[in-house]
């Protein structure tokens, strides 16, 4: 914990808490009894086959997923069917996506103020300056004014990331964010995820970029059929996992 | 081979023709029959419409007079000159916008003369003459009716204020630069504008009852108010059909399938019968507002599952990204999903607003003069009885410029809407010469 936290309420310490949270699609169990806590300013990365619910997993610490049963508790909120409370947790809470879904019908400089303004009801000046201050942050200053769809993948990721950090949010979700791009283009994306990291912003990485894990996560968490088999920092998680799922995963993604 | 050398120097537009018109002898023959037959059918049509049509008393004969005709065949070569120009695309937007406006304007003035003439002069007579084409007369004679009804004749400079104020408002709402929230103000203005007009009763002009509205204005009344009022609503209800909210969801569907389950007719003859019986005695509502309500109704359940269609081809992530920028549900659909989902079925909701417009004419059923029961109407003159074929051809003429012109905004626009957006075929070059084959994991 760095110092300057010492002084917050003892709740806003940590920033994200799962507690036994279990969910079903249908009858499949995809998220089994879920435990996990993030402190402010911890980075994590998520790993685990395709399928083990991962995505899941992340969709609902911003509701984009609905749970069953246990806790989710987001900056000292707790989820529930409360609107209110999904809105208060959805302004903190940016999230990255593998798809990158920015809004093709408006320009890049629009896709970052759309939701300053109408959530945060900053002032259109104001909005700009911010966005234009985080397009610079991840180099892509000039593309302001262009659509999307005349963007590459990796610059259209980076506006994505940039979007996202529009909202001034405390922490950050991303969702595979560099695995629809092509390898020439996933480096400028980490490199902006980095970054990130060594600002200081609390991250919840899905991801299988063991390198970014090693460089940047406070914690890697390894999940397999909707469980969470094993959790420990990447020194641990990469040179002496305890889970045999672990190894097996590890020498499947490392060769 | 020796033919091929010979392709090889022939201009394109002649390779075209032997390749697509005459590439062996049976389609050749299909294409001279198929040439001959249009010749024949236009220079027949031709005859009937210019060149022995009757377009009033210009001369005793009712015939246009020898040296008077080169005004008719400059006329015909402008309107095929730009029609050729459409077609092969010379001028594109509003380039072609501007051709066809200019053309209008020089057969308005090459024609101004005759037609003027027509007004006063109008007579049947020379119309029974046997070689007579096309009695065009008959619209000299009658169009001040056809267009507005039995509104009173004294006043019908009202109405026809009032239909430029309303197609002045309809071009302008095409404009782009107009698609601001103020629109609905300007529509505001413009709707009571229109409506004084029409109504009367104050500053001199005579108060005019809805009774007595019809033609042209009423159609266009008709169709745009309630296309106008049957957007919004078709919207809503679209939305609730796809609500979580049953109750909303049942009560969006309920209406959607009632009144897609019915006929139009059905739909005005409620509203104009059924309707006063549920109202308290003594009070009753405007004929005129009883059909613009069935109308309205009815566009919107068609319009709802057109726009319904554009939701569902809404990508999930589109909603799901709104959702994690904290947007509500409102400021989600509002920003984010209807803009692009509208911009999606721009075509099937024109073709909604097209068949609107034509519906307006089932009215007659409740007796409202609009513009196809008022040409019917005058069809009735025993003086003009054997003309009705022109009334009705100028009459589908009407029908047409407005339906085409919608046709053809709602291509421009769909055009012009994806530009931009998409990337140009240079750049993805670029992109892919860029990405090599071999790249660095991390
Ligand atoms: N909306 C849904 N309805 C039903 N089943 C779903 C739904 N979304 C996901 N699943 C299932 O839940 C399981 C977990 O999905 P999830 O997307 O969380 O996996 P993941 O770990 O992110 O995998 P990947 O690495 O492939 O992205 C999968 O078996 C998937 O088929
Ligand atoms: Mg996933």
């Amino acid at each position: 914990m760095s110092p300057e936290h010492e002084a917050s309420a003892p709740e806003h310490e940590i920033a994200i808490q799962l507690l036994g949270v279990n969910k079903w699609f249908g009858a499949f169990h995809v998220l089994r009894d879920i435990n996990l806590s993030i402190a402010r300013k911890e980075r994590v990365v998520v790993c685990g086959p395709s399928g083990s619910g991962k995505s899941t997993m992340i969709r609902c610490i911003n509701r984009l997923e609905e749970h069953q049963q246990g806790r989710i508790i987001v900056d000292g909120i707790e989820l529930t069917n409360d609107l209110k409370n999904i809105e208060a947790i959805r302004r903190e809470v940016g999230m990255v996506f593998q798809s990158f879904n920015l809004f093709p019908h408006l320009t890049v400089l629009e896709n970052l103020t759309l939701a300053p303004r109408w959530v945060r009801k900053m002032p259109r000046k104001q909005a700009e300056e911010i966005a234009r201050h985080f397009l610079e942050r991840v180099r892509i200053p000039e593309q302001a004014d262009k659509y999307p769809g005349q963007l590459s993948g990796g610059q259209q990721q980076r506006v994505a990331i940039a979007r996202a950090l529009c909202m001034q949010p405390k922490i950050m979700l991303f969702d595979e964010p560099t695995s629809a791009l092509d390898p020439e283009m996933v480096k400028e994306v980490l490199d902006t995820m980095v970054e990130l990291a060594e600002e200081g912003m609390t991250m919840v990485c899905v991801t299988h970029e063991m390198g970014f894990a090693r460089q940047v996560a406070d914690m890697v968490v390894f999940m397999a059929d909707g469980e969470i088999v094993e959790m420990a920092p990447p020194e641990v998680f990469f040179t002496n996992p305890k889970e045999q799922r672990t190894r097996t995963f590890l020498s499947q993604i490392l060769h | 081979m020796a033919s091929q050398g010979n392709q090889q120097q022939l201009p394109s537009g002649i390779l075209w023709l032997r390749e697509n018109l005459f590439p062996n002898w049976w389609n050749a023959l299909l294409t001279v029959v198929v040439v001959w037959l249009l010749v024949e059918l236009v220079w027949r049509l031709a005859d009937w419409v210019i060149l022995d049509a009757v377009w009033g008393a210009v001369d005793p004969e009712g015939l246009v007079p020898y040296d008077e005709q080169w005004r008719l065949l400059l006329s015909a070569a402008v309107v095929v000159g730009l029609v050729i120009v459409t077609m092969v695309r010379l001028a594109r937007g509003s380039a072609l916008a501007a051709v066809w406006a200019v053309g209008a304007v020089f057969i308005a003035v090459i024609m101004w003369d005759m037609v003027a003439s027509i007004e006063t002069n109008a007579s049947p007579e020379a119309c029974r003459a046997p070689e007579a084409g096309a009695c065009w007369a008959v619209i000299g004679d009658k169009y001040r009716f056809i267009l507005f009804g039995r509104y009173p004749f004294d006043e019908q400079w009202r109405p026809l204020l009032a239909m430029v104020i309303f197609i002045g408002l309809i071009v302008f709402s095409c404009l782009k630069l107009a698609w601001k929230p103020w629109l609905a103000l300007v529509w505001a203005g413009g709707l009571v504008v229109c409506a004084g007009l029409m109504y009367g009763g104050f500053w001199g002009m005579r108060f005019v009852n809805t009774e007595l509205w019809g033609g042209l204005p009423l159609t266009l009344i008709l169709s745009v108010v309630s296309c106008v009022l049957a957007f919004p609503l078709a919207i809503a209800l679209a939305l609730g059909r796809r609500s979580d909210m049953p109750i909303v969801r049942a009560i969006c569907v309920g209406f959607i399938e009632l009144i897609r389950g019915v006929p139009l007719i059905t739909v005005l003859f409620m509203a104009s019968v059924m309707l006063p019986l549920f109202l308290p005695s003594g009070v009753t509502i405007d004929k005129v507002l009883r059909a613009l309500v069935g109308i309205t109704l009815f566009a919107a359940a068609y319009l709802a599952e057109v726009v319904r269609g554009g939701l569902q081809a809404m990508p999930r992530g589109q909603y799901e990204a709104a959702d994690a920028l904290g947007l509500t549900y409102w400021q989600k659909m509002a920003t984010v999903i209807l803009p692009q989902a509208l911009r999606s079925v721009i075509p099937p909701l024109v073709n909604s607003f097209i068949s609107t417009f034509k519906d307006t004419s089932l009215v007659v059923i409740i007796s409202l003069t609009d513009l196809l029961l008022a040409a019917k109407v005058s069809t009735a003159d025993p003086l003009w009885r054997p003309y009705f074929v022109e009334i009705y051809v100028f009459v589908a003429v009407i029908y047409f410029i407005f339906c085409f012109s919608m046709s053809r905004y709602s291509q421009w626009l769909e055009r012009d809407l994806a530009r931009g957006q998409r990337r140009d075929a240079r750049q993805k070059v670029a992109v892919m010469a860029r990405s090599g084959p071999e790249g660095g994991g991390a």
